[in-house]
Parts: C-alpha cells; structure tokens; sequence
C-alpha cells in the first residue's frame, strides 16, 4: 500500500524539492518534513515523507544478537 | 554477532510450536512472494496476509460512484495506476473508460494542481484511496489547493486507519501469534501506535521496512518475542516512536474520523476517515458509501483479508479467477494476497 | 510544412511525398523500378513476419518509431535463425503530420536499414483524417541457411541461458518521456545483426533465441519453457538491470522482469558453449553487458528465480497491466 523509495535532495524551491533517485530527477512536494540538500529522502506518491538516518546492515543485526541475548 | 546465515538457517530448520505471523500491508505482501520468503522458512511458520491492501478492501460502492463520477460531462476522475480494474457491482474505471469516461491516471496526487488550474470548467476528482502513508499527502493537496484558489478539485475518499482495524483482527479469535507492522504506515503514525493494542492482546508487533532481510529480521523477531506485548522497531532508517507532527496536524485540521466499511469485512467503528463539514465543497460524496456487493457469492475475499483462509482455500482460485478474470479485490489488485500467490507461488 | 488529405489522393502530391520522403531514402533498385510487386530470388527456407508501430512519442532517448520499425522486425527474422534481406513499409499518416517529422523518421530508417543489411522493396502511404499520428508497418523476409533450426525445441537439461544486456531500457525511456521524467536513460533500440551472425560464424550452436520485447524477459522465458516442455530457473543476482532503470522502476511500482526491451535477446546455449558465447557477445557495443542469467531444467514448463535473499519464487508471463503503482 506504500511503494516509497530512497532518494537525494538536490535542490529546493519553496515547498519543492528536486530529488535524485539514481540519476531519474523528480520533483517532491517538501511540506510534512524539513529537508536540506543532501538529505536522503523517502517519496511517496510524489511527497517527502521522511528524512533519512543511517541505519545500516550491521546495526539491524546488532538488534536481534541483542534480542537473542537478552 | 547474528549474521543472516544463522538467521536463514533458523527460519528454515525451526521446530517448534506452529507460528503464524501476519502482515498488514499490501507493499509487505508483495515483497514477501517477490523475494519468495515463504520458500525460505520451516512450514511451521504461516505467513498470512491481512487486510492492508487499499484496493482490496475499498467497498463495490465506492467503485460504483467513482464510475458514474467519471461518465458525467464536465467530471475527469484521477487515479492511481491500482484503481483501474477494480469492478464495482457494474463496472471498472478501464471499462467505464472505453464507454467514454474521463478518466487520468497519474503517479503523484499533485498532479492535479495543474491540471484543473490549466482546465477551470472541468471537475477533477481524484480517487483518494490509502492508509496513514497517504491521508497527510491528501491533505496537503487541499492545503494547496485553497492557497492557489484551484475550486475545481474535489475528493472521493476511502480513507483507512489501522489500529481499529487491528484491533478487529485481534478481538475475532484469529489465530495470529504476531505481526509484521506496515513500515511507511509508521513513517506517519510512529511506533507508539501499536503498544496499546499489543498490551491489550498479549502479542508483539515487528515493524519492518520492504527488503527481504528487513522481513526476515522482522520473522525472526516474532519468533523470538512470541507471547510477548513487545514493540520492536527494525525500520530506524525511518521510522521514529513518535509521530510525524506536521502529517498529524495536517489530518486533524482536514480529517474526522468515523466507522468505515472494509469490503469483506462490513464496517469497523472509528477506522475511516472523511473530510470535515467545513470542506464539503472539496468532497464528491464520500459517506455513506457502505454497499458491499459481493458479485460472486463463493468469492472468499473477505475471509482471505482477514487471515482466516488462504486463497488456495477459495473454490474459484486459480480457476474462475485469476488475474485476467479477477472475480474479487484480492485478485485485482497486484498488492492482493491471492494476486500474489498466483503470480508468485503457484507452485 | 503539414500532411494534408492531398498527400493520400494517390495523385501527383503522393507521388511527390514518395519521392521527396521515402525513395529519397529508401531508395535501391528494387524499390526504383517502382512495380505494383517486387520480385526477388530464392531459395530454401523463407521466414516471414510483421509487425506494426503505434509508439508515442515518436522521437524518444536513443531512437524513433522508424528506427523500431526496423529493429523490430529484423529482431524477430534474426530470432528464428534467418538472415534478414527484404524489408516493407506500409505508413499510415493523420493529416496534420510534419513532413520534416517524416522525413527524419525516413533518414533513421534508411539508417537502421543499413546497419541491419536489409533493403526496403515495397511500401504503401495512406493519409487519413486525424491528429498528426504515425504508424508504420513492416513485414520482413529472410532466409535460414539449411543447417539451422533454431528452435526451443531443441532445449535440453543442462543448457544455458544467456541475456544480451541490461533490461528495461526502452520502456523506460518511453516512460520518462512520457512522465516527463528527467533522466538519462536512453531506449537500447538496435538491430541485433551482428550479435546473432558472431555467435554463428564462432560455430556457436545456438537451440533458441527470442528477442525481450513487450511482456518482458519473465514472459518470453515462459514462452520458451512451454515450447520445450522444459522448465527455466534463473538468478536474480545475475540480471543485468542498470541502476537508473531499476530505480525508475521503483518509483512507479515496477519490474525490470515485466519491462520491454527493444534490442536485447536470449540465447539459448549448450553449457559447453556458455562462456564463449557471453565472451562474444561482449565484444559487440550492444551487448557489453551480456550475462548468463540461468538455465534450463527438467520437470513442468514453470520459470523460476532464486531470489536475493535466498528465496525462490515463481515468474509468470505479465499478468497485470504493468500499469505504474502507487500502492
């Protein structure tokens, strides 16, 4: 029900954004997230919908080593 | 540390008590038969799909409207890709499309800016399906709208909470040990909304997003939690515990919330929402549209939605409906628990 | 300067659009004598077949409808083992039209033409009322050499597929056109004369090949499991899929496996001839990224992938409209 995907804000123009997605350039509707260039970004439905952080492999897995321990 | 091997490993040699997990989104749905999850765990392990698919649960009556809407002169209806070969009790958007309805596809709802900015005598209502990811997107195409003065919008709205709907599942008996929480339902609502339910029901909640190692991560942690009112994130890339302020904002200043109908189910109290009185001007007749025509009366839409058969149990699958000839919402739609199978794990 | 009914009266202003447009281009001595038939010589096997162009936008990243009228149907001579020779082109145009647009279309066809060593020997042009649309169809003719059938029936247990390159390109390019998506992806719309002749003259005895058009490599490899009442099993990790298309695709809800392709094939080898076979391939521009992608196995004619997470799952031929997804 969600098709998002990740992407990078390259520009800003009032409450849109231009946002990389591995070369295809889109325009995002910037209005229920504060964003700066160069944030990786979700889209959803041609919207911003979150700022990214860094997650990675490792630290998933360091959730369910932790579960296991626990 | 765990890698995924020892993960994988696990999943397919688990041995214990039978499992059954179920997820709630029709993006999860589909990515679990693409990455062929099933195949990958122990057949103690149920993975059943639960009513998380837009399309799938959006009521005959709802279709009906939409159809006529757009056979009127002066109407263009838009949509999303999935709303086209939904049948109502007479007819699809492509059918009414070919009788010449107006009707426009687009990838974005903010598309129709323009389009009725640029066409001022011609109506545009867009078929405003979706859960918690999209609802905020709705209303900041409203918010929008009035700012730019575009009157010639309005929406018809099949607008779906989960919580209540979860809360239903949980409160009918289903077997279910656990469930893989919708990740961009959470992007909007935060973690927090599941804790409520998951102490009420003594079971956990695994939010994940859509790769197949998010999934599996999320199998495992139910396994492991089994019994349990735990709430584990796995999606921190996106998701928070609290909600996102501006979306929430959003939906209170433009939304109510009131019963909704899931097709196949009936109606959930305090599961929809619906555009408030002071914005009628914007809404094509949204309430009151609770008709659920079931068209074919061995269709077992409503039962597969909710986890209790799967679609090999439906007498029509993979016979009288399959997806050039879908019979219900399950099979119409390429998010639908018995689209999927066919598609993906026939055999 | 616009089309206008005149142009199809069949007087002097079509004869006039002929020469200025058409056998400006296409023009050899066949198509200069300027019978009511063409007639050519031969001998032993003739393939035939057509097929008819309707693509909006008619200019697009990497080609043209004229440039598809070509590519597609000497890909689909190619596939059955045929030489191409002869190509016709039947145009039917809506007034409105812009000759200039016609006449580049001709030049890239004329192009294409050369390139896939075929002439044109006959053609028709209607003018009908309309809004400046373009629509060409080519029947082509070609000749399989006695020693080759190439057919999947001649699939066994064991042999390999191999992919030409990376998948998705054209329809994505018409796509992004059509979205007014801002990308660099270019439709890989070529005539896969060359790769085919290689693989021969290298003594490669190639069982099968079909070319990944409309419907997608997940249905055409379908086909072939039905025809050789075989089964397939492919890898998703060795799919050629470039970063753009894949990305593309998953904005709109889309799969690479669904997606037509314009100049890509799928050979079907013996597992002794794999390696030189990929080896060849790349040694062409069209097919630097060609890839074994799987193989052929026993049991009931279903395509499976090994997916990567470790799964498997089932490929159907394209079920649903291929329509872009929200949900």
């Amino acid at each position: 029900m969600c098709v998002a995907v990740p992407g990078k804000v390259l520009s800003i123009n009032g409450t849109k954004a231009i946002v990389d997605f591995c070369g295809n350039k889109i325009e995002a509707e910037a209005g229920l997230v504060q964003i700066k260039i160069g944030d990786s970004v979700l889209v959803h439905a041609g919207c911003i919908i979150q700022v990214l952080s860094d997650f990675d492999r490792d630290m998933l897995l360091d959730i369910l080593t932790e579960m296991e321990n626990a | 540390m765990l890698n995924f091997n020892e993960i994988t490993a696990y999943l397919k040699d688990y041995d214990e008590e039978p499992i059954s997990l179920m997820e709630v989104c029709g993006t999860h749905t589909a990515a679990i038969a693409k990455c062929g999850l099933r195949s990958m765990l122990s057949d103690k392990i149920k993975l059943v799909s639960g009513p998380g698919c837009p399309v799938c649960v959006t009521v005959s009556a709802y279709i009906d409207k939409l159809c006529a809407l757009s056979l009127m002169a002066g109407n263009t209806v838009v949509t999303f890709g999935d709303m086209m070969r939904v049948h109502g009790s007479q007819s699809s958007l492509n059918e009414a499309k070919s009788s010449g309805a107006s009707v426009q596809m687009v990838y974005s709802p903010f598309d129709i800016l323009k389009l009725a900015a640029d066409n001022p005598n011609i109506t545009y209502i867009f078929a405003a399906i979706g859960f918690e990811t999209t609802t905020p997107i709705y209303a900041l195409l409203l918010e929008q709208a009035i700012a730019k003065s575009i009157n010639n919008i309005k929406l018809l709205t099949s607008l779906k909470t989960m919580p209540a709907a979860l809360s239903w599942i949980c409160s009918q008996n289903s077997k279910i040990d656990g469930f893989i929480a919708p990740g961009h339902v959470s992007v909007m609502t935060g973690s927090e909304i599941y804790h409520a339910i998951a102490e009420k029901y003594n079971l956990p909640f695994a939010i994940a997003g859509f790769d197949g190692e998010q999934i599996l991560a999320a199998i495992y942690t139910l396994i492991k939690q089994k019994k349990s009112n735990k709430v584990v994130n796995l999606y921190r890339s996106a998701v928070n515990e609290n909600a996102n302020l501006q979306a929430s904002a959003l939906i209170k200043k433009y939304f109510v919330e009131d019963t909704a109908s899931w097709r196949g189910i009936g109606n959930i109290a305090a599961s929809g929402l619906y555009l408030k009185e002071q914005y009628n001007a914007f809404d094509a007749g949204s309430f009151g549209l609770d008709n659920d025509n079931n068209l074919t009366p061995q269709c077992r839409c409503g039962e597969i939605l909710i986890g209790n058969l799967s679609p090999n149990d439906c007498p029509l699958f993979g016979k009288a409906c399959m997806p050039q000839n879908p019979k219900g919402a399950c099979m119409v739609s390429e998010e639908g628990a018995c689209f999927t199978k066919f598609s993906y794990e026939r055999n | 300067m616009k089309i206008t009914a005149i142009h199809g009266s069949g007087g002097r202003a079509t004869s006039e659009l002929i020469d200025k447009v058409f056998a400006a281009h296409f023009g050899n001595e066949i198509l200069n004598s300027f019978e009511d038939s063409a007639v050519v010589p031969s001998s032993g096997r003739i393939a035939v077949t057509t097929d008819s162009f309707v693509v909006t936008p008619l200019f697009f990243k990497g080609g043209d409808i004229g440039k598809l009228a070509i590519c597609g149907t000497v890909n689909d001579l190619l596939m059955s083992g045929a030489i191409p020779k002869y190509l016709t082109c039947g145009f039917i145009i809506e007034e409105g039209a812009e000759i200039s647009a016609l006449e580049k279309i001709a030049l890239s066809m004329k192009n294409c033409a050369l390139e896939a060593g075929v002439i044109i020997i006959a053609g028709d042009t209607k003018v009908i009322e309309g809004n400046g649309g373009i629509y060409i169809n080519t029947t082509g003719i070609g000749f399989v050499p006695e020693e080759r059938t190439v057919s999947p029936k001649n699939a066994q247990e064991g042999d390999v597929i191999i992919l030409s390159g990376t998948l998705g390109d054209h329809h994505c390019a018409i796509l992004s056109a059509r979205l007014n998506i801002e990308n660099t992806i270019s439709s890989d719309c070529a005539p896969l004369n060359n790769m085919v002749t290689s693989l021969f003259e290298n003594g490669i005895a190639v069982k099968a090949m079909r070319d990944v058009t409309r419907g997608g490599l997940a249905t055409i490899l379908n086909e072939i499991a039905h025809a050789a009442h075989l089964g397939i099993e492919i890898e998703e990790n060795m799919l050629p899929v470039s970063p753009q298309v894949s990305a593309l695709c998953g904005i709109l809800g889309l799969d690479p496996l669904y997606m037509g392709n314009e100049g890509k094939f799928i050979a079907v080898v013996a597992q002794k001839d794999a390696q030189r076979a990929v080896e060849i391939l790349k040694m062409h521009s069209y097919g630097a990224q060609a890839a074994i992608i799987g193989n052929i196995i026993n049991g009931e004619s279903i395509v499976s992938m090994k997916t990567k997470p470790g799964g498997k799952r089932q490929l159907s031929v394209l079920l649903g409209e291929g329509l872009p997804r929200i949900c």
